[in-house]
């Protein structure tokens, strides 16, 4: 049913609905909603048995997730920024040892300078921590992505981050259609565990593996990311059968066959970028955009396959590779070496991605006007004061 | 033919041969039927402490439980020599994650057990010294705040060892290290028992691999209690103290009969129960045999590190009242 709801509200009660079994809380901005709202859900009994764990640290979190998700548990957490940051070693840990924990990324910027706004620098930083990563761009989709993050995960024995922007989404109410217990029950079934610590069957879990076996562990962490590339979109379809609506996949091409230019994003901005190109294409222009739902693994093919036709790239990055550029970029082209690509860093910091700034970006891009990067509505009069 | 009794002279101390004792005071590892938690064949030293340690207190947790227990191993030797891939010592449910996480993850394992109603399973979390005291520290505060139903314990060999004998936060004044080449400066180092105390969790105990009957029983006693249980065994490590391996036990002794390491049991915060000092020697009989203090002994003696130690000592044996004392009026 279709609600007024914030879209951390959202995420919680969706989240509730996939019965999560043990769920870590640690507070930061601009995740912190969602696990207050499932405290109050624990605690009311709806959730029963689900475990609610106030620890003392993200690195806690996700330490009590690993055990609960190795104990056979389904096991659920939230963090942003530092947080994240905070919890890294035990993020490559989770997904080395296979274990299939949900968690939601408000995506935040990472100080120093310190900012609680939105960015993706931090989801970004951990691209390489052999999770999964959605990027919502709505918060219908946010929550959506959460049910199917269970089947993906569980599927796969593979982590999965659910990365949604902090309060352009988290904070943003709006009319949500949360699924519904008879619609998640249906979809998503009761976990069951490849392995387990159980007394009546002993197992080692985390040995040390030596020269002789460890490229081939990583090997099969690889190839299980490859098949991520086929489980990831045959449950976005069965999502859309149970759920009478489309969210997820790999990629989501808009307007790009046959267009020239093609801007590739990720998260919220999506939006506002899809109204700029409405805009520009009324007035004759050739646009598309293309929205990466999956960036881990990165959907080589599909990109490649969606950019077939276009005759330059652009990406718009909300994070900085600081010494290198764009992130995504480095991706898109081993998608389409031989285009031209521009990168695009923008709404850094939580600074706003505006249709005007964007219309001026794009009729820029596509008369060839932008310097390989490009770095939306920088005030060059600060800057350059300080480099001289 | 009048039957001939044996005396058994020793019987109540912990001292007695397996054998002699009824079958039901006999230790857990004279039990042909012992789970045998860390069973041969893993890499430890000779005369290593910490896996002669691990699993006394595993095979008794396993008794205790009924077989019903799941371990989560720090990082550090016990976890290295025990599970070269693709081998493993381990005959429990064992868990290693990271270095500094082992508190949490048995959390979470213990609320996925009570999530799942497996409430006959119980979860034991373990360390070293510096995967305890140092850097999982934080982790380990919030179990026992939490009074997660978890027992914690600590395998204090006084150092890093595994990555090559470093200073941690448990190395006792005057001991060297790789990093700490002229001897530890710090004093006392923290004590985490009384910092467990301090949580106010329903079980804290030491024990020492000197006397192991007392260890087993302590690890018994911790299962008795629900909630987050601390136990802090001493465990001598011959490569990094610079002793025979065959001194282990000795070693261990002298460290109790010293002063040096109170062994007592808390419950709620408040030592219900020291082990008294039979014997009281000085502490240069336990320093003196040990490699790592050999500098205190050498061409120019540093009677002032060694009375510094006895010091700290004295002060173990008056706040713990470990030897008994007669008041003359
Ligand atoms: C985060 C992190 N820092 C450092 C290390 C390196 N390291 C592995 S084991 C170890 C020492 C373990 O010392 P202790 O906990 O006392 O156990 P012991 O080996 O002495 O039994 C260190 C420093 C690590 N694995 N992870
Ligand atoms: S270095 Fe010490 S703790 Fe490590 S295995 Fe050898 S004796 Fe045991
Ligand atoms: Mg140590």
């Amino acid at each position: 049913m279709r609600s007024q709801i914030e879209g951390s509200r959202a995420v919680a009660e969706t989240v509730a609905r996939c019965r999560p079994e043990v769920v870590c809380a640690y507070p930061i901005s601009p995740q912190t909603h969602i696990v207050e709202a499932l405290s109050v859900l624990v605690a009311s009994g709806e959730l029963a048995p689900c475990e609610f764990v106030n620890v003392e640290s993200e690195f806690g979190a996700m330490s009590v997730a690993i055990g609960a998700s190795a104990a056979g548990a389904r096991a659920y957490t939230a963090t942003a920024s530092q947080g994240l940051l905070y919890m890294a070693e035990a993020l490559y840990n989770a997904s080395g040892l296979g274990l299939p924990i949900v968690m939601t990324v408000a995506n935040r910027a990472i100080g120093a300078p310190i900012n609680i706004w939105n960015d993706h620098s931090d989801s970004m930083s951990q691209r390489d921590s052999g999770w999964i990563q959605l990027y919502a761009e709505t918060n219908q989709e946010a929550a959506d992505l959460h049910v199917q993050a269970f089947r993906i995960a569980e599927e796969l024995s593979l982590p999965v981050m659910v990365c949604m922007d902090g309060f352009v989404l988290t904070h943003a109410v709006e009319g949500i259609d949360v699924p519904s217990q008879e619609q998640v029950d249906a979809f998503l079934p009761p976990f069951g565990p490849q392995q387990v610590l159980d007394p009546d069957d002993p197992m080692t879990i985390g040995a040390m593996v030596g020269p002789d076996a460890f490229t081939e562990v990583r090997y099969l962490a690889h190839a299980k990311h490859l098949r991520a590339l086929e489980v990831i979109p045959r449950v976005a379809d069965e999502f859309a059968t149970t759920f009478w609506r489309s969210s997820g996949g790999l990629v989501r091409p808009y307007g790009c066959l046959g267009a020239d230019t093609v801007v590739v994003a990720l998260g919220s901005v999506l939006g506002t970028v899809k109204d700029t190109v409405d805009e520009l294409r009324a007035e004759g222009v050739s646009i598309g955009v293309l929205g990466l739902t999956t960036f881990r693994p990165f959907p080589y093919d599909a990109v490649r396959a969606a950019l077939r036709g276009a005759r330059r790239v652009v990406v718009l990055e909300r994070a900085l590779a600081a010494g290198m550029g764009g992130i995504v970029t480095a991706d898109v082209c081993g998608s389409v070496p031989d285009k031209p690509i521009t990168t695009v860093i923008a709404g850094l910091g939580g600074r706003p991605v505006t249709k005007k700034s964007l219309r001026g970006l794009l009729t820029d891009a596509v008369a060839d006007r932008l310097e390989p990067l490009t770095f939306l509505d920088l005030k060059h009069d600060v800057v350059e004061r300080e480099l001289s | 033919m009048p039957v001939q009794r044996i005396k058994f002279y020793q019987t109540g101390s912990f001292a007695v041969g397996n054998r002699l004792l009824d079958p039901d005071q006999r230790s857990v590892q004279a039990d042909t039927e012992r789970t045998n938690s860390l069973t041969m064949g893993h890499r430890a030293c000779q005369g290593c402490g910490e896996a002669l340690g691990a699993r006394y207190v595993l095979d008794a947790v396993m008794r205790a439980t009924g077989n019903h227990a799941v371990t989560v191993n720090a990082t550090g030797c016990l976890e290295v020599f025990s599970t070269p891939f693709p081998e493993s010592s381990w005959r429990v449910p064992w868990l290693h994650s990271l270095f500094g996480n082992a508190p949490a993850v048995a959390t979470g394992v213990a609320a996925a057990l009570k999530a799942k109603g497996r409430t006959d399973v119980r979860v034991v979390g373990q360390g070293g010294d510096g995967g305890t005291v140092d850097i999982g520290l934080g982790c380990l505060s919030g179990m026992f705040e939490r009074n997660d139903d978890v027992l914690y314990v600590c395998y204090d060999n006084g150092g890093y060892m595994n990555t090559g004998v470093q200073r941690s936060g448990a190395t006792p004044h005057g001991a060297v290290t790789t990093t700490t080449p002229a001897g530890n400066s710090f004093r006392q180092g923290k004590s985490l028992p009384l910092i467990a105390m301090a949580h106010r969790i329903p079980y804290v105990a030491t024990a020492t691999v000197a006397d192991l009957r007392d260890l087993e029983y302590k690890a018994t006693r911790a299962m008795e209690f629900h909630g987050a249980r601390y136990l802090h065994v001493l465990v001598p490590c011959p490569l990094g103290w610079r002793t025979a391996s065959s001194e282990t036990i000795q070693i261990a002794r002298l460290a109790t009969e010293t002063g040096s390491f109170p062994v007592f049991e808390a419950v709620d915060g408040e030592v219900t129960d020291v082990t008294r000092i039979r014997r009281l020697r000085p502490v240069e009989d336990y320093l003196r045999p040990q490699g790592r203090f050999a500098h205190l002994f050498g061409d120019t003696p540093r009677g002032d590190v060694i009375s510094s130690i006895q010091a700290e000592a004295d002060r173990n044996i008056r706040t713990f009242g470990l030897v008994e004392t007669t008041e003359v009026s």
